[in-house]
C-alpha cells in the first residue's frame, strides 16, 4: 500500500512535470504478458523511443489469471494505463461496449491487416475496430525428427499417412504415439478439434456458415473432426485420462513421445528443453491435394483507453505497433506468437518459420467457437472441451456429441433456432 | 433507589469483534443474498426478484448442473461420514489406549497433513496417482497388482470417489483429534466401574465410551456437513474450474466460482453466482436446522 501511494506520488509529480515542459509524454500499456518484461523494457520500448523522441513508454503488465479483474477496476476507477492490451472477443468488446476502448478505424495504418486478423477486436458488424492486432498462434503437429528418422517415417501430408505413422511408432514401441492428455480438458479442444477441424469445415467458410445460422454442428463437417478424434485415443499414452498439459510438455520434451500436437506458443518453450530435432507439419488433409486449412488464431492486441490524457501520442504508438518493423521484433523475440501484419516477416526461428510458412499454403482461420458462439450459457467454448474429450475417450459418440452441442448453441443463440 | 448502571464495557468489550465479524462475514452474506436479486441488463443492474433462482432451478440446462453438483456433493459427504469419521474414532481409540508407544508421534504424523493447503495436497497426490509418473503404479507394480491401476482422477466413475478420499487422508486428523480429547476426558472411575462390573476391553469401548463421546461425534458430522458444502479448493486445486472429467467432480463449490467469476471465454455473472451461493446457504442452513433441532436437543447427555 505505502509503495504503490508512494509510486502514485511519484506519477503525480510526473504529470506535473510532463504539463510543465509539454514536450515528454509517458504513455503507461497494460498487459497480462508479464513473461514479457524485459523484450519490451530492452527490445520494443528502446527502438519506438528512438524513432520518437518525446513519447516515453513504460509497460506495466499485472499477472494473467488477475488481468481481466485488475483492467476493469482500473478503467472504472479512472486510474488504468493509455494504452491497453486486448483479449480477442468478447472481454475486449465487452470494454468496447462499456466506452474504455477507443474507435481506432480512422489510424491508417490498420489497413495493414487482413480482416481475419482484425476480426478478434471488432464488433459484431465489423463497423468498428477497437484494438490494433499485434499476434496470432497457429495450430498443427511438432514432431520429434530423430524418431521419425530412427523409424523410417515420411512426415504424413494426408490422414491416412498420418495414421499410418502413429501405427508404426505403436507398433515399434519406443515412443508414445503422440502426446496428449484429457485431465485438463481444453487441449482436446485446441489442439485436437480446432486444431485438425478446418481441414473439414473448410475454415472462414465454415466458421461464419455457422455463426449465420447456415450450418448446424450436427452437419457432417462438424461431426466428422470428433469421429477423427475417437481414433486418437488408442495412440496417447497409458492413462492418458489422467495425463496434464504440462504431463504431455514433458513426455515430449524428454524424448518419450514422438508427435505432440501443439499451439505455436509452445516453441520457445520446447526450444530450451529439447536435445533432438523437432519439425512440424500441419494438420493432414483427407486427399492429398485437398486446400489445407489451419487455424492461425488472432490471440493479442492493442488498444487505446479512450480516457486517455495523450491521444495523440497513443495513436502515434499503436501505428507503429501496426508497422513491419514492430512485427519483425516482436516476431523474432517471441518465437510462435507471429506477427498478423500483411507484410511478410523473415522469421529467424527454424520451426517458426516452418510453421508461419504455412500461411503461404493453407487458409487461414480461427478458432470456430470464439467469436460471438461462446457470449451464452452454456458456453460453446467449454462444452467443446467437454465434447472433444468424451470422443477421445470414446464416451460418446460423434452424433451424440454434435447433436448435445446443437442443443446447447440453439438454446441461446437465435440465427440456429 | 439506585438507578442501574449502563454497564459500558460490555459494549466496549464486545465491539471490536461484532464490528469485524459483521464487516467480513455478516455484510458479505447479506449482501450476496440481496446481489442474487439482481441481473444486469443492458451494463444495467436491474432488480428482478427470484427470477435468477426460477432459472435455476427451473431451466434444464442450469437445473441439471445443479443436481448434478448437488449429488456429488451428497456422495463427497456421504464417504467423508462413512470413511473419514469412524477411521477417526477407531483412530482415536488406540491412540488413548494406555499401552500404545509412540503415541505422541503418530497424533502428529496423522493430524500433519490437515495443516498442509489444498494446493499442496492436490498437487502432491496428483503426482502420487499420475500414470506416467507417479509412485502408484510402481508401488502397485513391486506387489504385483499392476492390474488393478486406473487413471483413476481422468476416469468419470472414479474420479469423485478418489478425490473424496484424498480429502479424508487431509482431514481425517481433526475427527481424531477431538474424539481423543473427549476420550481423555472419560473419568478413569466410571471405566474402573465397569471393570468391576464385567465390562473391559472391547464391550467397555461400545457401552462405556462411545455412548459418553456421542456428544463429539455430533460436532463432527455437523463439521464435516459443513465443510464438505463449502468445499472447493481441493476440487480446483486438483481438477480445475471445469470439474472434469465430464462434470464429475463438479460440486457446488466449483459449480458456484464458474458461474461467478466466468472461465476462458464464459463472462463472469456475479447474479447467478449469488444465487447459487444463495441456495448452498440455504442447504446447509436446513443441514445445521435439521441436526440442533432434530438430534442434538435428544442427545442423552450424561454428567460425569
Amino acid at each position: 500500500m505505502k509503495r504503490s501511494l508512494f509510486s502514485l506520488a511519484l506519477a503525480g509529480t510526473a504529470l506535473v512535470a510532463t504539463s510543465a515542459y509539454a514536450e515528454d509524454v509517458t504513455l503507461t500499456i497494460e498487459s497480462w504478458r508479464n513473461d514479457d518484461l524485459t523484450l519490451w523494457q530492452d527490445k520494443i520500448i528502446p527502438a519506438f523511443e528512438a524513432e520518437h523522441p518525446g513519447i516515453k513508454v513504460k509497460f506495466s503488465p499485472s499477472a494473467p489469471a488477475e488481468y481481466n479483474a485488475v483492467l476493469n477496476s482500473k478503467l472504472d476507477a479512472g486510474s488504468a494505463g493509455d494504452l491497453i492490451t486486448c483479449r480477442p472477443f468478447d472481454a475486449s468488446l465487452a470494454l468496447f461496449e462499456a466506452g474504455h476502448l477507443a474507435d481506432l478505424d480512422d489510424m491508417e495504418a490498420m489497413g495493414n491487416f487482413s480482416d481475419v486478423a482484425k476480426s478478434a477486436w471488432q464488433t459484431d458488424d465489423g463497423s468498428a475496430s477497437f484494438c490494433v492486432p499485434m499476434a496470432s498462434v497457429i495450430h498443427g503437429f511438432i514432431y520429434n525428427k530423430d524418431a521419425f528418422a530412427e523409424l523410417g517415417i515420411e512426415v504424413p501430408t494426408t490422414e491416412a499417412e498420418f495414421f499410418a505413422a502413429l501405427d508404426t511408432i505403436k507398433e515399434d514401441g519406443s515412443y508414445i504415439p503422440m502426446a496428449m492428455g484429457t485431465n485438463d480438458q481444453w487441449e482436446a479442444a485446441t489442439m485436437g478439434y480446432n486444431n485438425i477441424g478446418p481441414n473439414y469445415w473448410k475454415g472462414e467458410e465454415g466458421r461464419l456458415a455457422l455463426i449465420k445460422g447456415e450450418q448446424k454442428l450436427t452437419d457432417p463437417q462438424w461431426v466428422a473432426p470428433y469421429a477423427t478424434l475417437a481414433k486418437w485415443g488408442g495412440y496417447l499414452g497409458d492413462g492418458y485420462e489422467a495425463q496434464t498439459y504440462p504431463d504431455s510438455q514433458n513426455l515430449f520434451t524428454l524424448g518419450r513421445a514422438a508427435v505432440y500436437p501443439a499451439g505455436s506458443w509452445e516453441i520457445s518453450g520446447f526450444n530450451a528443453l529439447v536435445d533432438f530435432e523437432m519439425g512440424a507439419f500441419k494438420p493432414p488433409v483427407q486427399n492429398a491435394g485437398d486446400t489445407c486449412y489451419i487455424s492461425d488464431h488472432t490471440d493479442i492486441g492493442i488498444g487505446m483507453n479512450a480516457k486517455t490524457a495523450n491521444p495523440d501520442a497513443a495513436k502515434t504508438f499503436l501505428s507503429w505497433v501496426a508497422s513491419p518493423e514492430f512485427a519483425s521484433i516482436f516476431g523474432n523475440a517471441l518465437p510462435g506468437f507471429f506477427p498478423l501484419s500483411s507484410t511478410p516477416v523473415e522469421l529467424e526461428d527454424p520451426l517458426a518459420k516452418e510453421i508461419v510458412g504455412w500461411r503461404g499454403e493453407c487458409e487461414s482461420t480461427i478458432r470456430s467457437t470464439y467469436q460471438i458462439l461462446s457470449r451464452g450459457t452454456p458456453n460453446l467454448e467449454n462444452d467443446t472441451w467437454g465434447a472433444s474429450v468424451a470422443a477421445i475417450k470414446g464416451t460418446s459418440s460423434p452424433e451424440e456429441l454434435g447433436q448435445k452441442l446443437q442443443d446447447g448453441l440453439a438454446s441461446w443463440y437465435a440465427p440456429q433456432q | 433507589m439506585q438507578k442501574p448502571r449502563i454497564r459500558w464495557h460490555i459494549a466496549v468489550f464486545l465491539a471490536p469483534a461484532v464490528l469485524v465479524y459483521t464487516a467480513v462475514m455478516i455484510f458479505p452474506l447479506f449482501n450476496t443474498l440481496r446481489l442474487s436479486l439482481f441481473s444486469k441488463i443492458d451494463q444495467e443492474r436491474v432488480y428482478v426478484g427470484l427470477q435468477n433462482f426460477q432459472t435455476l432451478f427451473g431451466d434444464p440446462i442450469w437445473s441439471e448442473q445443479f443436481w448434478n453438483a448437488l449429488g456429488n456433493n451428497f456422495w463427497f459427504f456421504l464417504i467423508h461420514m462413512l470413511v473419514q469419521n469412524p477411521i477417526g474414532i477407531a483412530l482415536a481409540a488406540i491412540l488413548s489406549h494406555p499401552r500404545l508407544r509412540f503415541a505422541a508421534l503418530y497424533r502428529s504424523a496423522i493430524f500433519i497433513p490437515t495443516i498442509l493447503s489444498f494446493v499442496i495436497v492436490g498437487f502432491a497426490w496428483k503426482l502420487i496417482l499420475s500414470p506416467i509418473w507417479g509412485i502408484a503404479p510402481s508401488m502397485l507394480d513391486a506387489v504385483g497388482l499392476k492390474s488393478l491401476f486406473a487413471p483413476w482422477l481422468g476416469k468419470e466413475e472414479y474420479a469423485l470417489t478418489t478425490l473424496a478420499l484424498i480429502s479424508v487422508w487431509q482431514f481425517v486428523g481433526i475427527p481424531m483429534m477431538l474424539i481423543y480429547a473427549a476420550l481423555l476426558s472419560i473419568p478413569e472411575e466410571v471405566l474402573e466401574a465397569g471393570e468391576i462390573d464385567g465390562i473391559t476391553g472391547m464391550s467397555a469401548f461400545w457401552k462405556i465410551k462411545l455412548p459418553l463421546i456421542l456428544p463429539s461425534i455430533g460436532i463432527i458430522s455437523i463439521l464435516t456437513f459443513v465443510g464438505n458444502f463449502n468445499a472447493f479448493d481441493l476440487i480446483y486445486a486438483a481438477q480445475g474450474a471445469l470439474a472434469g472429467p465430464a462434470f464429475s467432480t463438479d460440486i457446488l463449490g466449483t459449480f458456484m466460482y464458474r458461474t461467478f467469476f466466468g472461465f476462458q471465454l464464459q463472462l463472469g455473472d456475479p447474479h447467478m453466482g449469488s444465487a447459487i451461493a444463495g441456495a448452498m446457504f440455504a442447504i446447509i442452513l436446513v443441514g445445521v436446522c435439521i441436526y440442533l433441532f432434530g438430534i442434538q436437543t435428544r442427545m442423552r447427555r450424561y454428567q460425569l
